[in-house]
This record gives structure tokens, sequence and C-alpha cells, in this order.
């Protein structure tokens, strides 16, 4: 037999960065239903932003998602306070040394930000900008960000405007963060598969966490060999035990009485193998009943391949998008969807990139009436404040000036991926653009 | 080797037949007589002119059984040998005079055929005379060298001998049968044989010349008689070239050859080197060429006579120095063609250089372990091993539409040409009509999985083979059903021509048409197939319509062209899978009388060899690791790509960059010690551990290995529309996630001259230029094909560039 299971957790994302907005106004209006359950959120704790943008927030996260919102919130540049437990080396006269942690609360200017999507862990490192018994302003600390534990965020806006402050962009994730509508959505692990290689992702309403990936190499059927039944057995075996292992599934006899909500588990695949997948867990249920819990919330969809990217075809299918109804993802799908059906009619009534998009506003093409312009959240995560300026401000005037409508696509997700393929920027025009004008840009850019 | 010992034994039966044998036989004697003015001559007039006692002289004929040129050359080689060492213990016999001295004792045969008797018979001739006053030294060390001497002729001679018999096959039976004879036979055979039609003539010539023919005809006639053809009077040189080589004694061919290849490689024998330059001729005069040879030679210049005969006479004889192969050597040689000797000096002519490249090739052949480790020597292994066992053989995968009756036509197919035998047949048959699947039974002979047979559907691929007169065919079933045409890509990937299979239901064919029927066949092509067979299926169901018949062609036909494939590629076979109408027999259904055209099998047959690349580093992307079994752990299949391999090689695996020893090789299902591009292997692997081996890895050699890229450049044909996109990227069995990052023109698609650079979209039916990133490194290289899918469909295919 042979066979060959990756176990290792596959990171994604990038890790770079920070900053990232939503669109609360833009969302408030798309959002028609909410789930009667209710989910934690990060809770606003304190907020103390001033009229020119600048100004404190004091956040507390309460579940591992608002990690991620954090991530996108902390800039470089910004003031973190938040509390640290340093190790703290003490000279004694007689030259003796002794170190002890101290607890303490520090206040740094970010330099960098480390977040690692699936862990849900954001390690923000700066200079000390406080001055407490032990240590020095000056010197360098990394802040682990912690659960339940309140951080407070300041951003300046200083006099030379070298600082950003509380955008647009930034007030609106931050809505989006602290779930001003209630409007955060359910979670679904999906599973996409194909033979001997399975994909286990968490879609959450702002990311996508692939958890972990299953790679297995399932012998070809043969003459005469019973060898493929036996892999592929052996694969859903693996599949399954990783599965219940992400989803922090208890299988113990114990464990059938209690209610707990199951997510939704979508399982995906072409051909039969998800449908195989779910027969097994239904056999298995038959041995292990804590399994039958899980049953009910099942669904088998159709996907093209095995990988990631075929998501956006799960969330497109019809029994996913009625179990998940409205959450982010599918809308964000469905945009794109759209956005290259437009793209392919060849009607020059969409066009991407940067310099394009750039140049569409220029011309008022993306107005009042079916203007859309759609921005990856990567982009404001730049380190560049200029970089991030342009962009805010294309975002403003699109929405507050032109009248259009703005969307912000998390990069974390499918269709942000395919977003960002793109140039991270894309729009629908209201009115064909001709493509004499793209040219000359285009050759203005290879001018550049 | 074995000859000397007939020789021996000889010896001791000669002793009586001495007497009788010289004396009694007046011909004999002047034909002795005659080789011995030929000896002399040619010792004369060869480079280091030589002089030899007519005993010797005579000694030296009878062991060559009056081969001339054998003689002059071992009498030569004798000398020179001596005035190096200036030994005197042979010479002491015969200083310079021919005298009646009895050889000395010591070499039993000489004393048997004592030189003596030979002696006697000069007078005859009158020839004596030339002879003493000529020859200078003794004869007796020369046996020994003789006797040691043939047998290293000998091995060399055989080689050369074995080709030159291979070409010639007149010759070689020629020579088999002298060869038999001259062992076995006593002198008393010798005698008749001896006379070799080649010295004769040159002899006759030069005797004509020096006006000493007055030997009687009659002895020449027998000679000839003997030869196998009819001689013609001494003075028809024209035929008598051939005539002279078939004689027995000498196996005129081999000795020749060995002549030549002992002149190399013999320094001691012959002083003169330049003398070698005309052996070439006599090669060609082997193989037939006659009137060229003579023509070129240039070794004739020693000898007197211009004419034909004479040249070929001179050929073998002394003019060349060649050293000669014991005569029994030769005849050893030439009934053992091939045997391990060394080609040793032909060197200068083109034509022996090459036959003995052939004979060493052969001999690598022959030999258990192959050499394969330099590349172009596998191209001569493999091109002689598929000249002397392999039938050519095709490799054709089949596709369609899903339920187009793929798997079922197949097996019927394999039904029909017994690959398959009927119990397991009718095994099928029954097992699927429990599960109400009746009209499935033939399609099971593909489909083995226990889902493919419960569903009905081919899920991956299937290989089987079968054999008709003239072709090794290979089947590649590929599922027809859109989730797996990846599967149904790896297939295509290891076949030389496609099959398409068509429904021809009412409505089927249509659906089929949007559906994969189109799809298949675009990637057939894309994926560099030329040649397409169209079954057109199921047609009982339409009572064999022509009309419908008619329609299909002419849809199809006008598809595939624009797809690409050239009208002469395309062919039309109207059949029924589940009958087997048309398939391997004629239809005989009444109303498919119309049809008169080949059956499907003759229309595969048609196809033509196809060539691969075996002399490229070794590629093979693994179709399937599986366990082969309790003595085979670990086994791999696939296509070879490229190059070759053979058992215990070690092979590298990408992107894992792992090492393999290959313990065992199968191809199509039985062992072998190598392996070739365009076959499709089992290699059972050992020193590597299982994980480190996937399906779409790529097997390749340390030496050349392949590399594993995250970006590459590719110039594709766009099926739809193409954009900065997230992408499956297909080659064979590997399968892996990507995205095009950037359009970076669209191209002209005849001259691929860019029409617009960096392009927003790539619309359908356009060639483009794109950059695909991959998020993993995957062995890729160009040239490879490519097809690149997203969201279930082929959006582009094309070339690594």
């Amino acid at each position: 037999m042979t066979e060959a299971v990756n176990p290792d957790n596959i990171v994604r994302g990038t890790q770079d960065a920070t900053g990232s907005a939503a669109t609360p106004a833009f969302f408030s209006h798309l959002i028609k239903k909410t789930r009667s359950v209710i989910y934690p959120t990060m809770r606003l704790v304190k907020n103390k932003i001033e009229h020119n943008g600048s100004g404190t927030v004091t956040l507390m996260p309460e579940e591992p998602e608002d990690m991620w919102h954090a991530y996108n919130l902390i800039r470089p540049g910004d003031l973190l306070r938040a509390s640290a437990i340093r190790r703290i080396t003490t000279t004694q006269d007689t030259g003796s040394t002794s170190s002890a942690r101290v607890h303490l609360n520090l206040v740094i200017r970010v330099k960098n930000l480390d977040f690692d999507p699936q862990s849900s862990q954001l390690h923000v490192s700066g200079q000390i900008v406080n001055e407490t018994a032990h240590t020095k302003v000056g010197q360098f600390h990394t802040l682990d960000l912690e659960l339940n534990r309140n951080f407070t965020l300041e951003k300046e806006i200083g006099a030379q405007g070298e600082g950003v402050g509380w955008d647009s962009i930034a007030v609106e994730m931050l809505k989006d963060a602290v779930d001003e509508g209630g409007k955060r959505k359910a979670e679904a692990v999906a599973v996409i598969m194909q033979e001997g290689l399975a994909h286990i992702c968490f879609i959450g309403q702002f990311q996508t966490i692939l958890k972990q990936k299953v790679e297995m190499s399932v012998p070809r059927k043969r003459h005469g060999g019973g060898e493929h039944d036996k892999g592929i057995n052996k694969f859903y075996k693996v599949t399954l035990d990783t599965l219940l292992r992400q989803m922090e599934f208890n299988t113990s006899i114990t464990s059938g009485s209690n209610n707990e909500a199951v997510k939704p588990v979508l399982l995906a695949s072409p051909g039969f193998v998800a449908a195989g997948f779910q027969k097994y867990i239904q056999a298995e249920a038959s041995s292990t009943p804590a399994l039958k819990r899980l049953l009910p919330s099942i669904v088998v969809v159709h996907s093209a391949s095995g990988y990631t990217h075929s998501l956006s075809e799960v969330l497109q299918s019809p029994s996913v998008k009625t179990l998940l109804a409205d959450t982010k993802y599918a809308r964000e799908t469905k945009l794109m969807d759209d956005f290259l059906d437009q793209l392919r009619k060849e009607t020059n009534k969409a066009t991407y990139g940067p310099r394009e998009v750039e140049a569409a506003v220029d011309q008022g093409a993306v107005g009042r009436g079916g203007g859309v312009l759609i921005i990856s959240n990567h982009l404001f995560r730049s380190q560049d404040v200029a970089t991030r300026k342009r962009w805010v401000s294309l975002v403003d005037r699109v929405r507050d000036v032109e009248g259009g409508e703005v969307r912000i696509l998390s990069s974390d997700h499918e269709s942000g991926k395919r977003l960002e393929g793109l140039g991270g920027i894309a729009a629908l025009l209201t009115f064909p653009i001709a493509d004499e004008d793209l040219e000359s840009d285009e050759e203005a850019a290879d001018a550049d | 080797m074995s000859k000397h010992r007939v020789k021996n034994v000889g010896y001791d039966d000669e002793d009586y037949d001495d007497d009788g044998y010289d004396s009694p036989d007046p011909e004999e004697q002047e034909f002795l007589q005659q080789c011995t003015t030929a000896v002399v001559e040619q010792l004369r007039a060869g480079q280091p002119s030589v002089t030899a006692s007519k005993e010797e002289i005579q000694d030296a004929l009878w062991h060559y059984y009056n081969d001339v040129e054998k003689s002059v050359n071992y009498l030569r080689g004798k000398r020179e040998k001596e005035m190096k060492k200036q030994q005197t213990t042979a010479t002491t016999q015969k200083p310079k005079g021919q005298v009646p001295a009895y050889p000395a004792i010591d070499t039993r045969p000489m004393a048997h055929f004592s030189a003596a008797d030979f002696f006697r018979d000069c007078p005859w001739l009158n020839v004596p005379l030339h002879r003493k006053s000529e020859i200078l030294v003794e004869p007796l060390y020369p046996r020994l060298g003789l006797l040691g001497g043939a047998p290293e002729a000998a091995g060399k001679v055989s080689k050369l001998a074995a080709l030159a018999a291979k070409r010639n096959k007149q010759k070689e039976g020629d020579k088999a049968s002298a060869g038999g004879e001259t062992p076995s036979t006593p002198q008393s055979e010798v005698s008749d044989a001896p006379p070799e039609p080649s010295k004769l003539s040159s002899l006759r010539e030069r005797l004509a010349a020096t006006s000493k023919p007055s030997k009687p005809s009659e002895g020449l006639a027998g000679l000839r008689r003997t030869e196998g053809k009819p001689a013609t009077p001494e003075s028809s040189i024209i035929k008598t070239p051939m005539s002279p080589e078939p004689d027995p004694d000498k196996a005129e061919a081999p000795p020749v050859v060995g002549a030549e290849d002992s002149k190399d490689r013999a320094p001691s024998e012959q002083a003169a080197s330049d003398m070698r330059a005309p052996p070439s001729m006599f090669a060609s005069a082997i193989l037939g060429d006659f009137p060229g040879q003579t023509a070129a030679e240039p070794s004739h210049l020693h000898s007197n006579s211009v004419d034909l005969l004479q040249i070929y006479g001179q050929k073998p004889a002394e003019p060349y120095d060649f050293t000669d192969p014991s005569p029994d050597d030769v005849v050893l040689n030439a009934q053992n063609t091939a045997k391990g000797f060394k080609s040793q000096g032909a060197g200068p002519r083109a034509g022996a250089k090459k036959a003995q490249s052939d004979v060493t090739n052969g001999m690598n052949n022959l030999s258990v372990e192959e050499k394969v480790t330099v590349k172009s020597k596998n191209l001569d292994v493999l091109a002689e091993y598929n000249k002397s066992k392999r039938k050519k053989s095709a490799n054709f995968v089949v596709i369609g539409h899903v339920d187009a009756g793929k798997s079922t036509l197949m097996g019927r197919l394999l039904a029909d040409q017994g690959a398959i035998d009927q119990r397991t047949l009718e095994k099928y048959r029954k097992e699927a009509e429990k599960i109400g699947k009746g009209s499935f039974a033939l399609a099971w002979v593909l489909d083995q999985g226990s889902e493919e047979r419960a569903r009905g559907v081919t899920i991956d691929i299937a290989t089987n083979k079968f054999e008709t007169n003239t072709t090794a065919f290979t089947i590649v079933d590929a599922p027809g059903h859109r989730d797996f045409v990846p599967n149904m890509i790896a297939g295509a990937s290891q076949a030389d021509f496609a099959v398409l299979v068509i429904d021809s239901n009412t409505g089927k064919f249509e659906s089929g048409l949007r559906g994969q029927t189109k799809e298949h066949a675009l990637l057939v092509r894309s994926m560099g197939v030329q040649k397409i067979v169209v079954a057109v299926n199921k047609m009982d169901t339409v009572q064999w319509a022509k009309e419908r018949f008619d329609e299909i062609q002419q849809q199809i036909s006008s598809f595939l062209t624009t797809a690409g494939f050239l009208a002469r590629n395309i062919s039309f076979v109207p059949c029924s899978g589940v009958l087997g109408d048309n398939i391997s027999r004629r239809s005989e259904d009444p109303q498919s009388s119309w049809y008169t055209g080949p059956t499907l099998i003759e229309e595969l047959e048609t196809s033509e060899p196809y060539t691969h690349a075996l002399d490229k580093p070794l590629r093979m992307t693994i179709g399937d690791v599986f366990r082969g079994g309790v003595q085979n752990p670990i086994s791999i299949s696939g296509r070879l790509d490229a190059g070759s391999l053979q058992v215990g090689d070690q092979i590298l695996t990408m992107p894992s960059g792992e090492s393999a020893a290959i313990r065992s090789i199968e191809v199509d299902g039985d062992t072998s010690d190598w392996a070739v591009a365009g076959q499709n292997v089992v290699l059972n692997l050992a020193n590597i551990d299982p994980i480190h081996l996937r399906s779409g890895d790529v097997i390749c050699r340390a030496s050349s290995p392949i590399a594993t890229i995250t970006t590459f450049t590719a110039k594709v044909l766009a099926f739809e529309h193409l954009m900065p996109m997230l992408i499956d990227i297909h080659r064979g069995r590997l399968h892996v996630p990507g995205r095009i990052s950037k359009l970076v023109a669209s191209l002209d698609k005849a001259s691929g001259a860019p029409i617009k650079k960096r392009p927003k979209i790539v619309g359908p039916g356009t060639v483009a230029r794109i950059v695909v990133e991959m998020d993993q490194a995957v062995p890729l290289e160009a040239p490879t094909r490519i097809v690149l899918r997203s969201g279930g469909s082929t959006v582009a295919a094309g070339l690594l560039e």
C-alpha cells in the first residue's frame, strides 16, 4: 500500500501588512436576514474617534476571527496598548543577575504585524513609547494579542499628514468587526475532495481558512486488483479523522446526548468521491453513534476539482446557497462571477487593473447607475501611507462623488483571490470605455 | 580450436594416405604445384618480398588447404619473425635452398605431409626454379605459428565472417559446406577441394602470363566443379571471380574478411601495412560489387593481372598481406558467426567498420545485461530489438461523450481479438444481468472498478492490449463523463492516435457534440494526436441508416478539420459495439450493405508506427503508484515519454528529488530488462519510500534531472475566455492548481506574431502567450503540452515555452 499523508497544515493568506476595511453602509443595505443564533463578536469597549480622524478605540476580541479583523485594523505607525508579559533582567550591585516575568501594560508604535490565520494568532511588534518601571522608551517589544483581553488602538493624524488616522475604510472595517448590524453568519466547513486529495476549509464571514490538506496516493484501478477500493477506503478514513479533529467534534459515546450545534459540512468533489465519502460516514455512524449528529448537516455538492479554488463553484450551488443564505462570501463570489461574465461579453463595460480602473473613474464610468468598484482589502494593507491613501481616496470618490458602489472583497476568500489575480481592483462600468484608451494607458504603464 | 583437433586427427589418418594421396593423384599434385608457384610469386611480389622453400610453401599450402593467400601470409609472417629473431632452430633445415630436405621432425604435420612429396611434383610445372632461387628460409617454425596463429585469426575473422555470411547467403552456404568438409575429411577430400577458386583463377592467369599453363585443364575444371560454379575455361576470367569464393576449403568470404582483420591486428605477420588499404575492396567484393571493387583496389598493383578475375583471385592472395586465419578457423567462424571475438583491424575500410559495429551491437543484444548507459547506444539496441522482436505497436485512446459506448466497443474489440476469454465474458454477463445492467457486460472488461460497475460509468482510464497479425495495440479506455476529463487527459497523454466513439442515436449525437465529444477531440488534438478514427457507434439502433451516418460524418469531419486534424487522418466507420458489427467482422445486417469500407480493426491497423524520443534524457510521468505484490512493495506505472531505462538504473523522482533503484521492469505486462520511450511500463522500485511518489511526478535521471518550476510561459489556444484567473494545470497525470498571472500577448495564429500586447481578455479561438504561476513547484519543462482547465471545462491548451 502506498500512501502519502501530509498532515501539515497549509498556511495561506498574506503575512504582511495591516489594515483592512469593509464598508458598513454598503453591507447594511445588502444584508437582509440575520440569524437568530447569537454569535460572539469583537466587543467595542470604548470609542474615542475625533472628527479629524484621530482617536483611540478599545476593543476586546472574543473569537478567533476577531484576530483577523484586528490584523486588518492595526497598521504600522499606529499606537497599540495592550497587556504584555516581559522578562526583566535586573543586575544587583553585587553583580548577580536575576530575571523575572513582569506583567506590564505597554504602548508600542507598530512596526510589523504577523498574522497566522490557521491558529488566528496576531503578533504585533514595535517600539515601546511609554516608560514603565521596567522598560525604556525605544525598546522593542512584540505584543501577542489574546482573546478576551482588551487592547487599545490609536491612530493619529500628524500635523504634516504623516498618518492616515481613522479613514473611511478603517471606520467601516471597525464597524464590520464589531458587527453593528449583527449580520455575522454561521460558518461552514467545506471538504473539497478528489480522489486522493481533500482540502478541509473553514468558511468564515471574512476569511476562508484552509485548515488541513489530506493527500494520499490512491492506487488507480488495475486489472484484478482490489487495491483501488482499499485505497479509497483508507483515504476516506483519514479524511474523516482529520475532519473530526479539525471540527473538534466529540465522538465519544457520551457526547451523543449533547445538543451543541454542528456547523454545516459541505462535501464537494467531481464525480462520486464526495458521495462515497458521505456513504462512508453513514457506514461509520452505525458503529460510532456520535457521528449521527453530524449526518444531518452534511451537504454533498459538485465541484470541478479538489482544489480550493473550486470553492466558488461550491458556494454558488443552489443547495449551499439556501444553507448559507447570504454570507459575505457568497455575495463576493456572485459579484466576481458577474464581473467576469461582463468581461467575457467583451462589451468594454468591465475593466480591471489599477491604472485602468483609475482611468475609468476619471472618466466618470464608475458612477450612479451600475458602476461598481471592486477592490481587495489587500490593497489597504500596504505599508506605504501614500499607497493606502491612493486607494482610500479612490473608494471615497466613487462612493461619495460619483455615486457608484464600492465593494471591498476579503483577500482571504476565494473570490478575493480571483480579484487579486486581476490586480486587486476591478470595476463594472456604466458605459463602455473604448479599448484604445486602455491601450494608451497600458503604454503609459509600460513607459513607467 | 576444434579444427586443430580435427587436423591432428587428420594427420594420423594421413599416415597411410600419404603415399596414395600425394603420388597417385596427379591432378592434385599439379594443382599443388600451381599453388606453390602462386605462393612464390606472391611472396616475392609482396611488400616485404620474401622467399621460402618449396617444402615450406607446400607445407603451408597443405595446412591451409591450398589456400594460396593464407599460405603466403603465413610464410611471410614467419619470415618476418625469423628475420627479427634470427632463430636458427627453425632455419636449420632449409637455409635457402629449396632442397627436398624434409622439414624437421618435430612438427608432425610436416613429417606426414612432407614437402618432398610436393616437391617431386614441382618439376612437372617447371616452377621449382623460381622458388629455389627465391626461397630464403626455413618453414619449420612457421607451423607452430600457423597452428597458433590460426585461432587468433579465427576469432577475429569469425565476426566479420558472420557479417559477410549474412549478407551473402550464397557464399555462406558454400563456406559452411566447405567448413563441414574440411575438418572432418582426410586429406583426400582436401585434395579435391583444396584448389581454391580464387587462387586458381589467379594462378591461371599468372600461368598464362608466364606461359606455364602446362597443366591439364581437367584439374582446374574439376576444382571448379567442386566449387559449385561451372568453371569456365581459364580464359573466362570474367565469371570466375565469383566462383572462386565459393570454394569449400577456404570458405572464401570468411577467410577474406579474416584476412583483412588479421592484417591489422597481426603486425608480426605482415611487414607491409600499406597493403591493407585494398582489403576494403575485398569486403565490397564479398558484398557482391565486383566491378567496383576491382576498379578501386589499389592492392592489385602488386598482382600482375589486371583482370577482374585476377583481382578477385589476388585479393585473397598475398598482395594484401593478409594474415591468414587457418581454414578451420574460417569455417568455424562462418558457422558460428557471432562469437566473442573482437573485430580487430578493419579500421581502414568503412564497410568493415560498419559491419563490425553491427556485430558489436548484435553482441550487446545477445548479452544478458545490456549496457545501455550511453544514450546513443540505447538507440541502437532499441532499433535492433525492434527489428528482431517486436511487431509494430500502437497505443490509442478511446474518447467520446459519456455513454457513447466506448468501453463496450473496446470490450467487444478485446473479446473478438481473443484478448479476453469467453468464460470471463460469460461471468461478466451474468453478474451484469444480476444487477440489471446486462448491456454493460462488455464494458466490464474494462470497467473493473466496483463503483464503475455499480454506476455503469467509466471513471478512470483502463489500459488493455491485444494483437492483430501486424500490430500490437494498447487500448486506453478513457472516461467520457465531464468530471473525469482529468483522467481522460492522462489517458490521452499515453496515446499515439485516438478513436472517437459517437453515439448515432437520435438526440444522443447532438447532445454529445455539445458535451465531451468536442472537448475530447480538441484535447487529444492539442495533446499532439494526429490521427483519429471516428467510430459511429450504435448504428443498429438507427437501422444502419446511411443518411444518419452521412450526417454525422459531415458534421464531425467539418468540426475535426477546424480542430486541426488533416482530412486524410480522419476516417469513419459505422459500427455496433454491442453486436460487434464492423468491429472485427463485417456487418451481416442487410441494412448495412451500403458500407463497404474497412472495419474498425482494419482501420486501426492502418496506423503508422510512431517514433519516440528514445535518445532524449529519461522522462516518465508516474501514472499510478501501487503495491505490485509481496515481492514488489512499491511499483509505479506510466508511459516513458522519452529516453530509456533498464533494470538496475538509479532514477530520480521529481519534485521530491528522491532516488530509487529499478528492481524490475514490466513492459506491457511482460517482464523485461529494459524499456524505451513510448512503452507502457510498470517499474518495481527499491530504496525509496512511497511517500515520495505521487502520480503526476516525473521520473528522470540524476544526470539530467527535470527542473521543478513555479511559473512558466506558455503559448496556448484559448477554448474559452482567458483572463487572469485560477486554473488547473494538467499534463498527463499531473494535475496542479495555479493561476494565469499575466496575459502577455495575443498572437497571430499563423505567424505567431503578437497582435495585441497585454490584452485584458483573450477570447475563445485565440492564440495567446500567457504566464502561469503555481503554488507548488512542479516538474515541467519545455516543450511540454499542457491543458488548462477551470471550473470543470477546458479553457486552453498549449505548449510550454
